[in-house]
């Protein structure tokens, strides 16, 4: 890796004060040059010459806000345009944006970046800041670094911090040269300890070390791989999850629609991809009228993309569907039909691109769970899917629509005759299935394209789910749901994603075969019917 | 359920027909206007064909070739045409739908007797249309990076082959970040799966050991990458550095890069670097998480000369969108256009055997700083360029060949097709010569 570390060293036993300010001259030189090699160098001896401006300016170049002059001079662009002279700070008010160009980054320059930063910010006020700086060494481990983590650990107070500086250093002394076999094993030993993929990683590279390390290295990777393997067990039950509350998002509409009405509705997954639509409108406006309200995007989007997905249902039951109830195979193809005329609709309005949904920088990311990632992004639809199945049952149950809407599926004649206006609940109904729909677009935004083809990819899928848990039964749908995503997310590793899926749906048509009615048939006299 | 009560009545079906019929109608006039617009009023014209998906899937796409035609055609005719003739440009639509492609072929150049057609994005659609132009005798332009394997009298491949992207792109990997482990991924159709065998063999000819590369397929539109991404992480973690050679389909890899992001691996860490990803499909990305990660390419938006900085912005002004990006198929189709349009004038007539003839050996501009070429294989000269893709949706240029690439249309590397050579000029004229032999296989044509 680079030698920015042992220049760090240089920083903390002082070097002469001329030599360094000779040292940041070549290294503002070198980051103006342009070319890739000789701003990686640049970065590391800037970092060296132990300038008051290194970190600045290498939060800068890291940020893309450092620029060029055509005469190799260097600018930081500020938060509102203005540049000031890299090398000294002071504002540089006849720098025109026009006149001067970025420094560019290829990997090899972030990666200097990141080592660099990494050592500069052991010392940061703020734990956080230091958490990633010691990670950052970890990842460069430039037996350099020693001396500096030995002086940070000294003075660390936050627990985390310390133990993450402890594996850092384990990791330089392990690569450096001079290090006694005693400390080479014990270093060893806190990377097995830390145990996760990164620690397994490094052990793996190492080479030339004393037999006995290098036996103790080998049997450290046992036992993360051992360690990991019961990890492993749980993320797949993670993933499987994440997978079944996306199928559970996407069929609870269709649970509705198609498990309460009995209508073959072809044209759900357009509901959903409505939903998506919404969401980037509503993201789009946000952006221009009320960038305040940015950050709550998807709350915002969530009921309104119900609203418009449940207003297309309404109107398509009343224009369509109304006309065809009892008739099967007319449904599906006039639906289907429909699914085709609202892609093409969507086409023509937003252009055939993708669109740019954000995703929330709160729902980016992961958390560790000991040895399991979890990905905020899925974390979030989980628990989005548990609400919307949760609303969705007490609407059915305790509000007075869910009660004609069950009243009416049940026994349509007596639920006329008892003054309810059947062909009003029929459209709500359909609504509401629009309408739930049009909340998993908001979800399926986040993990997936926004285009007019979206919905297709859920359609098979929702039906597979619905059928599956049990025509006209939630409780189904949702173990319907989860039960093909673990179990999808069980086969992928073994048969590959694509050889996964076909055995899922030869499984499915064999269980199909044997119960016809799915996992949880509904009982009585109106399943009868 | 309970049985629901037919409620439909004749009248309302009746009503539904009406409907559906109208909106038949109304798809019937909007083709009509569009032909009808295209068409200039002069008599002597030579008509042009444009054979890409404007609905349906591909449509994403294609839709942007089809504009970039009608631009080169209307600057041309802006310079008078081609032999004294105006061009026409005749539009169809095969809707993503790959026989419907062939059919469509068919109808350009029986029906509306088009000197050319430039068209097709995916392989299979390619594959469609290829007997079609073969049984009679047209000309088309493809201009997407395709798997090679393929070298037809009647076709000039415009975009890359194999060796004028993948192989580059693997060679930087290995060279710049010493990269020693690969994963191969791809979507499960044939572009991927026979890049990916290329570049296996080309792998292990150098010295990688199997268990040093992991091909992993997925379905197309994958949407769910957490234990793909999850198994390439750990694979990355051998102690050796690892990189990740996407041939994925354009959509399905926002979801995945997402997931890469998610999961904490940077570009630093496992670089990925990808053959179908475009200033195109990023349009449609936030792209934070994706920076640093590679493409490969003829072309790039951000290079920087005088004869990109006039087709952008020619391109901004046809299509009257300031925001609009190019690509590398779009440089395809100028490349091919140009060539299309220097061949016809050195043959001096649209008449396909010589206009055929008369391509191989015609240099024009490309878009990066230099000329291609049209070789005897009927595959162009180009350079390669390497990107990394930048927080704005542009891509860096990192590295680009010192000089132009030549196109190896049958793979050196596959043990079915080493001995392989296109030669379309007399006296060879065959598109499979097997050099060991001195056999032209595979018949005449391909």
């Amino acid at each position: 890796m680079i030698r920015l570390l042992t220049a760090l060293l240089f920083v903390l036993s002082l070097s002469s004060g001329s030599a360094r300010a000779q040292d940041a001259d070549d290294a503002f030189q070198a980051l103006a040059s342009g070319s890739f090699d000789q701003v990686r160098t640049g970065v590391a001896q800037l970092v060296a010459s132990g300038s008051p401006r290194a970190a600045p300016v290498i939060t800068a170049l890291q940020a893309g806000k450092l620029y060029a002059s055509s005469d190799h001079a260097l600018f930081i662009k500020q938060d509102d345009d203005s540049f000031v002279d890299a090398a000294t700070g002071a504002p540089a008010p006849d720098v025109m944006a026009s006149g001067v160009k970025p420094v560019r980054l290829n990997n090899a320059v972030r990666g200097a970046i990141d080592a660099a930063l990494g050592a500069l910010q052991l010392f940061a006020p703020d734990p956080a800041i230091r958490l990633q700086a010691a990670d950052a060494v970890f990842t460069a481990h430039d037996p350099a670094a020693l001396p500096a983590l030995k002086k940070a650990l000294a003075t660390e107070t936050d627990t985390t911090v310390k133990l993450h500086m402890q594996q850092a250093q384990a990791a330089a002394l392990l690569v450096s040269d001079d290090a006694s076999e005693a400390d080479r094993l014990a270093a060893v030993g806190v990377l097995r300890a830390r145990g996760d993929l990164d620690a397994r990683g490094f052990l793996s590279s190492l080479s030339d070390q004393p037999p006995a390390v290098a036996t103790a290295a080998a049997t450290a990777i046992t036992s993360i791989d051992r360690m990991l393997q019961l990890w492993g067990l749980a993320q797949s039950v993670y993933y499987g999850l994440s997978l079944g509350s996306v199928l559970l998002l996407a069929a609870a509409g269709l649970a509705i629609t198609f498990g309460v009405m009995g209508v073959i509705n072809m044209a759900h997954g357009e509901m959903v991809m409505i939903g998506a639509y919404v969401t980037f409108t509503v993201q789009q406006a946000l952006h221009a009228y009320l960038p305040a309200f940015y950050p709550a995007s998807l709350l915002i989007a969530v009921p309104l993309a119900f609203l418009v997905a449940g207003l297309v249902g309404v109107v398509v039951e009343r224009s369509l569907i109304r006309w065809l109830y009892g008739r099967p195979l007319e449904t599906l193809l006039a639906t289907w039909g429909l699914s085709l005329v609202l892609q093409q609709a969507v086409r023509s309005i937003f252009g055939a691109n993708n669109r740019d949904v954000d995703t929330p920088a709160w729902m980016s990311g992961a958390t560790q769970l000991g040895g399991l990632t979890l990905t905020w992004n899925r974390m979030y639809i989980i628990l989005f899917a548990i609400l919307v199945l949760a609303a969705l049952m007490a609407a059915l149950r305790y509000t007075s629509l869910g009660l004609r809407m069950r009243a009416v599926t049940q026994n349509r004649r007596m639920a006329a005759a008892m003054g309810i206006r059947t062909p009003w609940i029929d459209a709500l109904t359909f609504g509401l299935g629009s309408g739930v729909a049009g909340m998993a677009g908001v979800a399926l935004s986040q993990i997936d394209n926004v285009s007019p083809n979206l919905g297709q990819s859920y359609i098979i899928d929702s039906f597979m789910v619905v059928v599956f848990g049990g025509v006209g039964n939630l409780w189904g749908t949702t173990l319907g749901a989860l039960t093909l995503g673990i179990v999808n997310k069980f086969l992928e590793p073994v048969a590959g994603a694509v050889l996964g899926k076909i055995v899922v749906l030869v499984l499915l048509i064999l269980f199909i075969q044997r119960r016809p009615r799915g996992m949880f048939p509904l009982k009585g006299r109106a399943a009868e019917a | 359920m309970t049985p629901v009560e037919p409620k439909v009545s004749r009248r309302g079906l009746g009503r539904l027909g009406a409907a559906a019929a109208t909106i038949a109608a109304m798809g019937a006039v909007k083709a009509a206007t569009t032909s009808a617009a295209a068409a200039p009023p002069t008599g002597g014209t030579i008509k042009v064909g444009i054979l890409h998906s404007l609905s349906g899937t591909m449509a994403i796409s294609e839709t942007t070739l089809k504009d970039v035609m009608l631009m080169l055609i209307e600057e041309q005719n802006k310079k008078g045409g081609v032999l004294g003739k105006k061009l026409e440009a005749v539009i169809v639509d095969p809707a993503s739908n790959w026989p419907l492609f062939a059919e469509k072929a068919r109808q350009l150049i029986s029906v509306d007797k088009c000197a050319a057609v430039f068209g097709c994005w995916t392989s299979v659609s390619r594959k469609s249309v290829l007997p079609v132009f073969e049984e009679l005798n047209g000309i088309l332009f493809y201009p997407v990076q395709y798997e090679g394997q393929e070298c037809s009298r009647n076709v000039f491949y415009t975009g890359a082959a194999p060796n004028q992207q993948a192989i580059p792109a693997v060679d930087y990997l290995a060279s710049e970040n010493k990269v020693k482990r690969w994963v191969l991924a791809g979507t499960d159709y044939v572009y991927p799966r026979t890049t990916n065998q290329i570049l296996e063999a080309y792998l292990k000819s150098k010295g990688v050991a199997a268990e040093d590369i992991m091909i992993n397929y997925t379905p197309f539109g994958h949407s769910d990458w957490q234990n793909i991404v999850a198994s390439i992480k750990k694979f990355g973690t051998a102690g050796k550095k690892t990189a990740v050679v996407s041939t994925i389909n354009g959509d399905a890899n926002v979801p995945f890069y997402k997931e890469l992001g998610n999961q904490g691996i940077k570009a630093t860490d496992i670089p990925v670097v990808a053959f179908s990803v475009g200033e195109e499909e990023l349009a449609g990305i936030d792209t934070k998480p994706l920076l640093g990660h590679l493409a490969a390419w003829n072309y790039f938006e951000s290079v920087d000369n005088p004869d990109n900085k006039t087709f952008i912005d020619t391109w901004h002004k046809f299509t009257k969108n300031p925001k609009r990006t190019t690509n590398d198929p779009m440089e395809a189709h100028y490349i091919g256009f140009n060539m299309w349009v220097k061949g016809v004038e050195k043959a001096g007539t649209t008449a396909p055997d010589a206009v055929i003839d008369a391509l191989i050996g015609v240099s024009v501009p490309n878009l990066s700083g230099g000329y291609s070429a049209m070789m005897p294989n009927h595959h162009i000269t180009k350079p390669v360029l390497i990107g990394e893709i930048q927080g704005d949706g542009q891509f860096n240029i990192v590295s680009q060949t010192p000089g132009l690439v030549v196109a190896q249309e049958w793979s050196p590397y596959v043990a079915d097709t080493k001995d392989l050579i296109g030669d379309w000029r007399a006296p060879m004229k065959c598109g499979a010569f097997n050099v060991k032999t001195g056999t032209c296989t595979a018949g005449k044509k391909a």
